[in-house]
């Protein structure tokens, strides 16, 4: 995979958007998670050449935000809350079953999560960074599972609903 | 300090540019106390100059401030809340607080926090005894910590680069190297990766910290998480001792500390010299001093006996050598002598030399520069400007080698003055540079040809109304920064940018700049470390001490010398020329291989196989002296005391630290004990005695004296007359004291005096006497143009040098030698490989009108067509193989070895 040209043309169009180039880093490190699914060092070295700088930077900026992950997740992020009002509401077992339940399966990625906003829905969950709740974890798998088969259209890894693969 | 505070400085991030720019100056309330400062100023370096001393980690005084240790907090009246005051600029009645219940209680916390995850392996860390964690948790620490989990934990030190390793257990991420490699050094290689308490400093994986800045961030990381290969574990910081002196790894001269433990040199570190080097110093000069240590030096005179060199007393080489001058001069004159080299040693020993060679024995065959160079008479006589002339210049022009290589401290400073401070930069050249990015105007020529380029240049510069589109962005420039500077130079650093192409085809080009009405001034570019020292002291045809030519200072030198040679002598090229043809009968090498470090390398070894004596002085054994009557061992840096001149011709002193292994003389010395011998007593017993009588018969040196050159802080630049309002002396004896070892994370201050307590008072106020005599000035005019036209087949010659080569610096120094690239390659572009029909790494043969030799070629983009480029500082076969000195320009031929390969299209 990689950059293709068309992507490469939208860089140049995201770059020309700020009066310095390195303030296009973000939205390129998307650009390279939505078209690889993860950030490849390919990618963060290509990246490095556009902005003029070099990888360190690219690195240092992406390895700040744990939404950029920067090794392969497959297709759908879960992301468990087990913060407080869903600690009191079982999202621990909710994350223990969902571990338990996609260990191995290198298409779908479980991680645990601090608040993510959506208390009032405890314990809360993201697909893609599309939120569910309150959720057990039959219920869970279930929208999972939907996704998987395409039934629902899921939004890319880095939870952009443009251009969704 | 620059008059423009660090915060105001113009940049590509504007964060730290709080207020506009000004110089007004306010008033401002610390601690009780009013005080002045400019307005904008930051309020950490207000407090600090009025001697509060307000504690910080990541601010410093050279970078710009980022406010992440919250250390620095104070009270500022109507402000809520305590403020970072590194981060905070002065304002009229501002009313300030750095010492308070809540101060204290704010340092505490901020201390506390900054040790939950410090491993406190105090006794195992170098910085242990010179840590600001240390010393800042003493004085404004809480004394205990109420953390019982589990510290984070790192693997222990790790290599980021070839000489430095980071231990991120003790980072305190206060982004001081990041910043230093993004900002100062312009190599952002390293950066902050991760987040949170799993912060740590991070490098590209493949792509280490490779800056050839390296070290500073060694230097001012304020905990030991940084630390230099060359010192890891080597001392502890009370064991060491200090003495401030120059570094001699190039001409820049950047002042710094040398300190040893046990008569052994440990560690180099900057001192910040305002005029010089901002407390910076390169990787070469900061780990170059291991080879002051090297196994392989010369520690006893050698002779020559049954076909080989031995082992000899002093007096008896020192007769032998004597005997060998008498009777050469005997049998052939004093014509028959030839004397090269004495860029590497300190101004006393350039003196001595040249009084011998000229005043006692009466050649003037002397030449300090081995036809890498540029002629004397430019270098002597051109209106010189100094390092900080680039900070207000109008313009820069660099014309001359790739700074990064050769000067790497003064292309910090030229890159500051680009990126910080606005100064237009116009890049002249045959190939790219490490401060081509940073041009504003890039004019490129074919090698030997900058003449049509300067010439267009100039005509703009001085205003004429056409604007070529290639020079539009620089005039632009200019005009936009004549808003804040209307006036200053166009300085020109003007070196000698490639030695396959004829000095003159420089020479013509600055003739074109200095004669344009642009109020050029020229700073120098020669890399040799005390190449400026050596010409400023009559070691070049033509001239005598102090910067003037044989028939004006004959007879004022004649009062103090024997003799004053007659008419000029010839330089290196003739020199050497005239040893293979047998006229010169004797060679006398001041610390210099004619073989490895002349351009054209034929032309060095015929000179040396067919010369009748040599007599050499030097620290290590080399392929010239093979055939020496006699070898005298020299003592070097770090183990003699004395004076050199940097590129401004600034004469700074030089301490010694340790006394040198077995018994070897300094080069002065050595000149001293031959003129006795051969009857003409010099009458100078120390290195003083030698600053004084300098001062006393060269006019360029009138006034600097040894005791001016004592208590300089940062030296004099020569004349002192026109430059004595930039010297600060010492203060009194007290501040000599101040030069303790073991201080390096904050800028180090010049001192005065290196050997403290000596009794001896500064001069009060310099009163700087006008030389007597006019000193010598350069006609501006060049050599008629000769450049050869370039026909369309072959490939010019660039032949420049790397920071890290087969020099011996680099290579008897052991961090250093694993940086070193030795063999030559052939670098040209994609376009001409492929014209070619090579692969990458394919070894061809290269064809030049001297000889053919066998290189592997290697594609680098940054070549321009038609070019090709071969580092002079490798071993052969190499570029000195393929250069003929007498030719213009070298034009290369290169033919494939094997059968061209048949390419797809
Ligand atoms: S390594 Fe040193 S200089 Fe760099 S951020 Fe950490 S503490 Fe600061
Ligand atoms: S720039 Fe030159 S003088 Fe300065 S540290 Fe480097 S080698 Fe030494
Ligand atoms: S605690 Fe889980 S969403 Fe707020
Ligand atoms: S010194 Fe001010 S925040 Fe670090």
């Amino acid at each position: 995979m990689g950059f293709t040209d068309e992507d490469r043309v939208r860089a140049r169009a995201i770059i020309d958007r700020y009066p310095h180039a390195k303030s296009a880093m973000l939205p390129l490190l998307l650009l390279a998670q939505d078209r690889d699914g993860w950030v490849t060092p390919e990618a963060m070295e290509e990246i490095a050449v556009w902005l003029g700088t070099t990888p360190a930077l690219v690195l240092g900026t992406c390895s700040f935000y744990t939404m950029l992950k920067r090794e392969p997740v497959g297709d759908l992020v879960v992301s468990v809350c087990t913060n407080i009002a869903c600690l009191v509401n079982r999202g621990p077992e909710l994350l223990d079953g969902l571990r338990s339940r996609y260990e191995g399966d290198t298409a779908i990625m479980v991680e645990e999560v601090e608040c993510i906003a959506a208390c009032d829905r405890a314990p809360a969950i993201q697909i893609n960074y599309e939120y569910y709740g309150p959720v057990d974890t039959t219920a869970a798998v279930d929208i999972i599972e939907q996704y998987r088969s395409g039934a629902l259209q899921a939004r890319t890894i880095s939870g952009s609903s443009r251009g969704a693969k | 300090m620059s008059s423009v505070p660090i915060s105001q400085w113009p940049s590509e991030y504007k964060y730290s540019a709080p207020v506009a720019g000004d110089t007004e100056m306010v008033n401002v309330t610390i601690d009780g106390v009013e005080v002045q400062a400019p307005r904008g100023e930051l309020l950490i370096k207000v407090a600090q100059d009025y001697g509060t001393y307000i504690p910080r980690f990541c601010y410093h005084e050279r970078m710009k401030p980022v406010g992440m240790c919250r250390m620095c907090l104070v009270e500022v009246e109507g402000m809520r809340g305590l403020q970072i005051s590194c981060a905070t600029p002065v304002v009229e009645g501002m009313v300030v607080t750095t010492q308070s219940p809540d101060v204290k209680e704010a340092q505490d916390g901020v201390l506390e926090f900054l040790l939950i995850n410090h491993p406190l392996d105090c006794p195992v860390c170098d910085r242990g005894g010179e840590c600001p964690l240390q010393d800042q948790t003493l004085a404004f620490g809480p004394g205990e910590s109420r953390f019982v989990e589990e510290k984070r934990h790192f693997e222990k030190p790790i290599p980021i680069s070839d000489l430095v390793l980071l231990d991120r257990e003790r980072c305190i991420q206060c982004g001081r190297c990041t910043r230093f490699a993004a900002e100062v050094a312009g190599d952002p290689l390293i950066d902050f990766g991760g987040r949170g308490s799993s912060t740590e400093v991070i490098t590209y994986p493949g792509a280490p910290f490779s800056s050839y800045f390296s070290g500073n961030v060694v230097q001012i990381c304020p905990v030991g998480a940084l630390t230099a290969r060359s010192y890891r574990f080597k001392a502890r910081p009370w064991d060491l001792s200090a003495v401030e002196t120059s570094c001699q790894s190039c001409s820049v001269g950047c002042r710094g500390v040398l300190d040893s433990a046990s008569n052994r040199l440990v560690r180099f570190l900057g001192v910040d010299s305002e005029p010089v080097n901002h407390g910076w110093l390169c990787d070469k000069g900061r780990y170059g001093y291991e080879w002051v240590h090297a196994k392989d030096r010369l520690n006893i005179p050698l002779v020559a006996r049954g076909g080989g060199l031995v082992p000899e007393s002093w007096p008896q080489a020192l007769e032998l050598a004597t005997s060998v001058i008498r009777d050469v001069f005997d049998k052939h004159g004093a014509k028959a002598i030839g004397v090269l080299g004495g860029a590497q040693g300190t101004n006393e020993d350039a003196y001595a030399w040249a009084r011998l060679a000229k005043g006692v024995i009466g050649t003037d065959n002397v030449d300090a520069q081995l036809g890498d160079g540029l002629p004397a008479e430019v270098v002597i006589g051109m209106e010189r400007a100094t390092i900080a002339d680039l900070d207000s210049a109008r313009a820069i022009v660099l014309l001359g080698p790739d700074l990064k290589e050769e000067l790497p401290v003064l292309y910090l400073r030229v890159r500051r003055a680009a990126v910080d401070l606005g100064v237009p930069l116009v890049d002249i050249g045959a190939s790219n540079t490490g401060l081509t990015p940073y041009a504003q105007a890039v004019l490129r020529h074919l090698p030997g040809d900058p003449e049509a380029v300067t010439e267009k240049l100039a005509a703009a510069l001085a205003g004429q109304p056409t604007r070529p589109d290639e020079l539009r962005p620089l005039l632009e420039a200019i005009d936009k920064r004549a808003l804040i500077q209307k006036e200053g130079p166009v300085v020109v650093v003007l070196g000698r940018s490639s030695v396959a192409e004829a000095a003159d085809a420089t020479v013509r080009a600055a003739a074109i700049l200095a004669q344009a009405g642009i109020s050029a001034k020229f700073l120098s570019a020669l890399p040799t470390a005390n190449v400026h020292g050596a010409l400023d002291l009559g070691l070049a045809p033509g001239f005598l001490p102090g910067r003037v030519t044989l028939a004006a200072g004959r007879d004022e030198l004649a009062k103090t010398w024997a003799r004053v040679p007659e008419e000029q002598g010839l330089g290196a090229a003739k020199i050497l020329a005239n040893a293979a043809g047998g006229e010169i009968k004797l060679l006398v090498l001041l610390n210099c291989d004619p073989i490895a470090d002349f351009p054209d390398g034929q032309l060095a070894k015929d000179a040396l196989k067919n010369v009748e004596h040599v007599i050499s002085l030097n620290s290590f054994t080399n392929e010239s002296m093979r055939h020496a009557d006699v070898v005298f061992p020299i003592t070097v840096w770090g183990e003699q005391r004395g004076s050199i001149s940097n590129i401004e011709g600034r004469v700074a002193r030089l301490g010694r630290k340790i006394t040198p292994d077995g018994s070897t003389m300094e080069p002065w010395r050595i000149a001293t004990e031959l003129a006795a011998r051969l009857g003409h007593e010099m009458d100078l017993e120390s290195f003083t005695e030698v600053q004084d009588e300098i001062a006393q018969v060269a006019p360029a040196f009138v006034g600097v004296d040894s005791k001016l050159i004592s208590w300089a802080r940062d030296g004099a630049v020569l004349p002192v007359a026109d430059h004595a309002a930039e010297i600060t002396l010492a203060l009194s004896s007290l501040d000599q004291n101040k030069r303790s070892a073991g201080v390096s994370w904050e800028p180090i201050p010049t001192s005065g005096e290196d050997t403290p307590g000596n009794g001896a008072v500064p001069p009060a106020v310099i009163s700087p006497p006008r030389p007597a005599q006019a000193l010598y000035s350069w006609a501006k005019q060049a050599p008629e143009r000769t450049a050869a036209l370039a026909d369309s087949y072959s490939l010019r010659l660039v032949a420049s040098r790397t920071l890290y080569g087969n020099d011996l610096i680099t290579t008897q120094s052991p961090s250093l030698a694993r940086l070193a690239t030795v063999t030559a390659q052939l670098r040209v572009n994609e376009r001409e490989r492929d014209r070619l029909g090579v692969a990458d790494g394919e070894v061809v043969r290269v064809i030049s009108s001297r000889s053919s030799i066998e290189l592997p070629l290697v594609v680098d983009p940054s070549v321009p067509e038609r070019v090709a480029l071969v580092a002079i500082n490798r071993d052969a076969p190499g570029a000195s193989d393929l250069v003929d000195i007498n030719e213009s320009v070298t034009d290369l031929r290169i033919e494939t070895l094997s059968k061209p390969v048949i390419k797809e299209s």
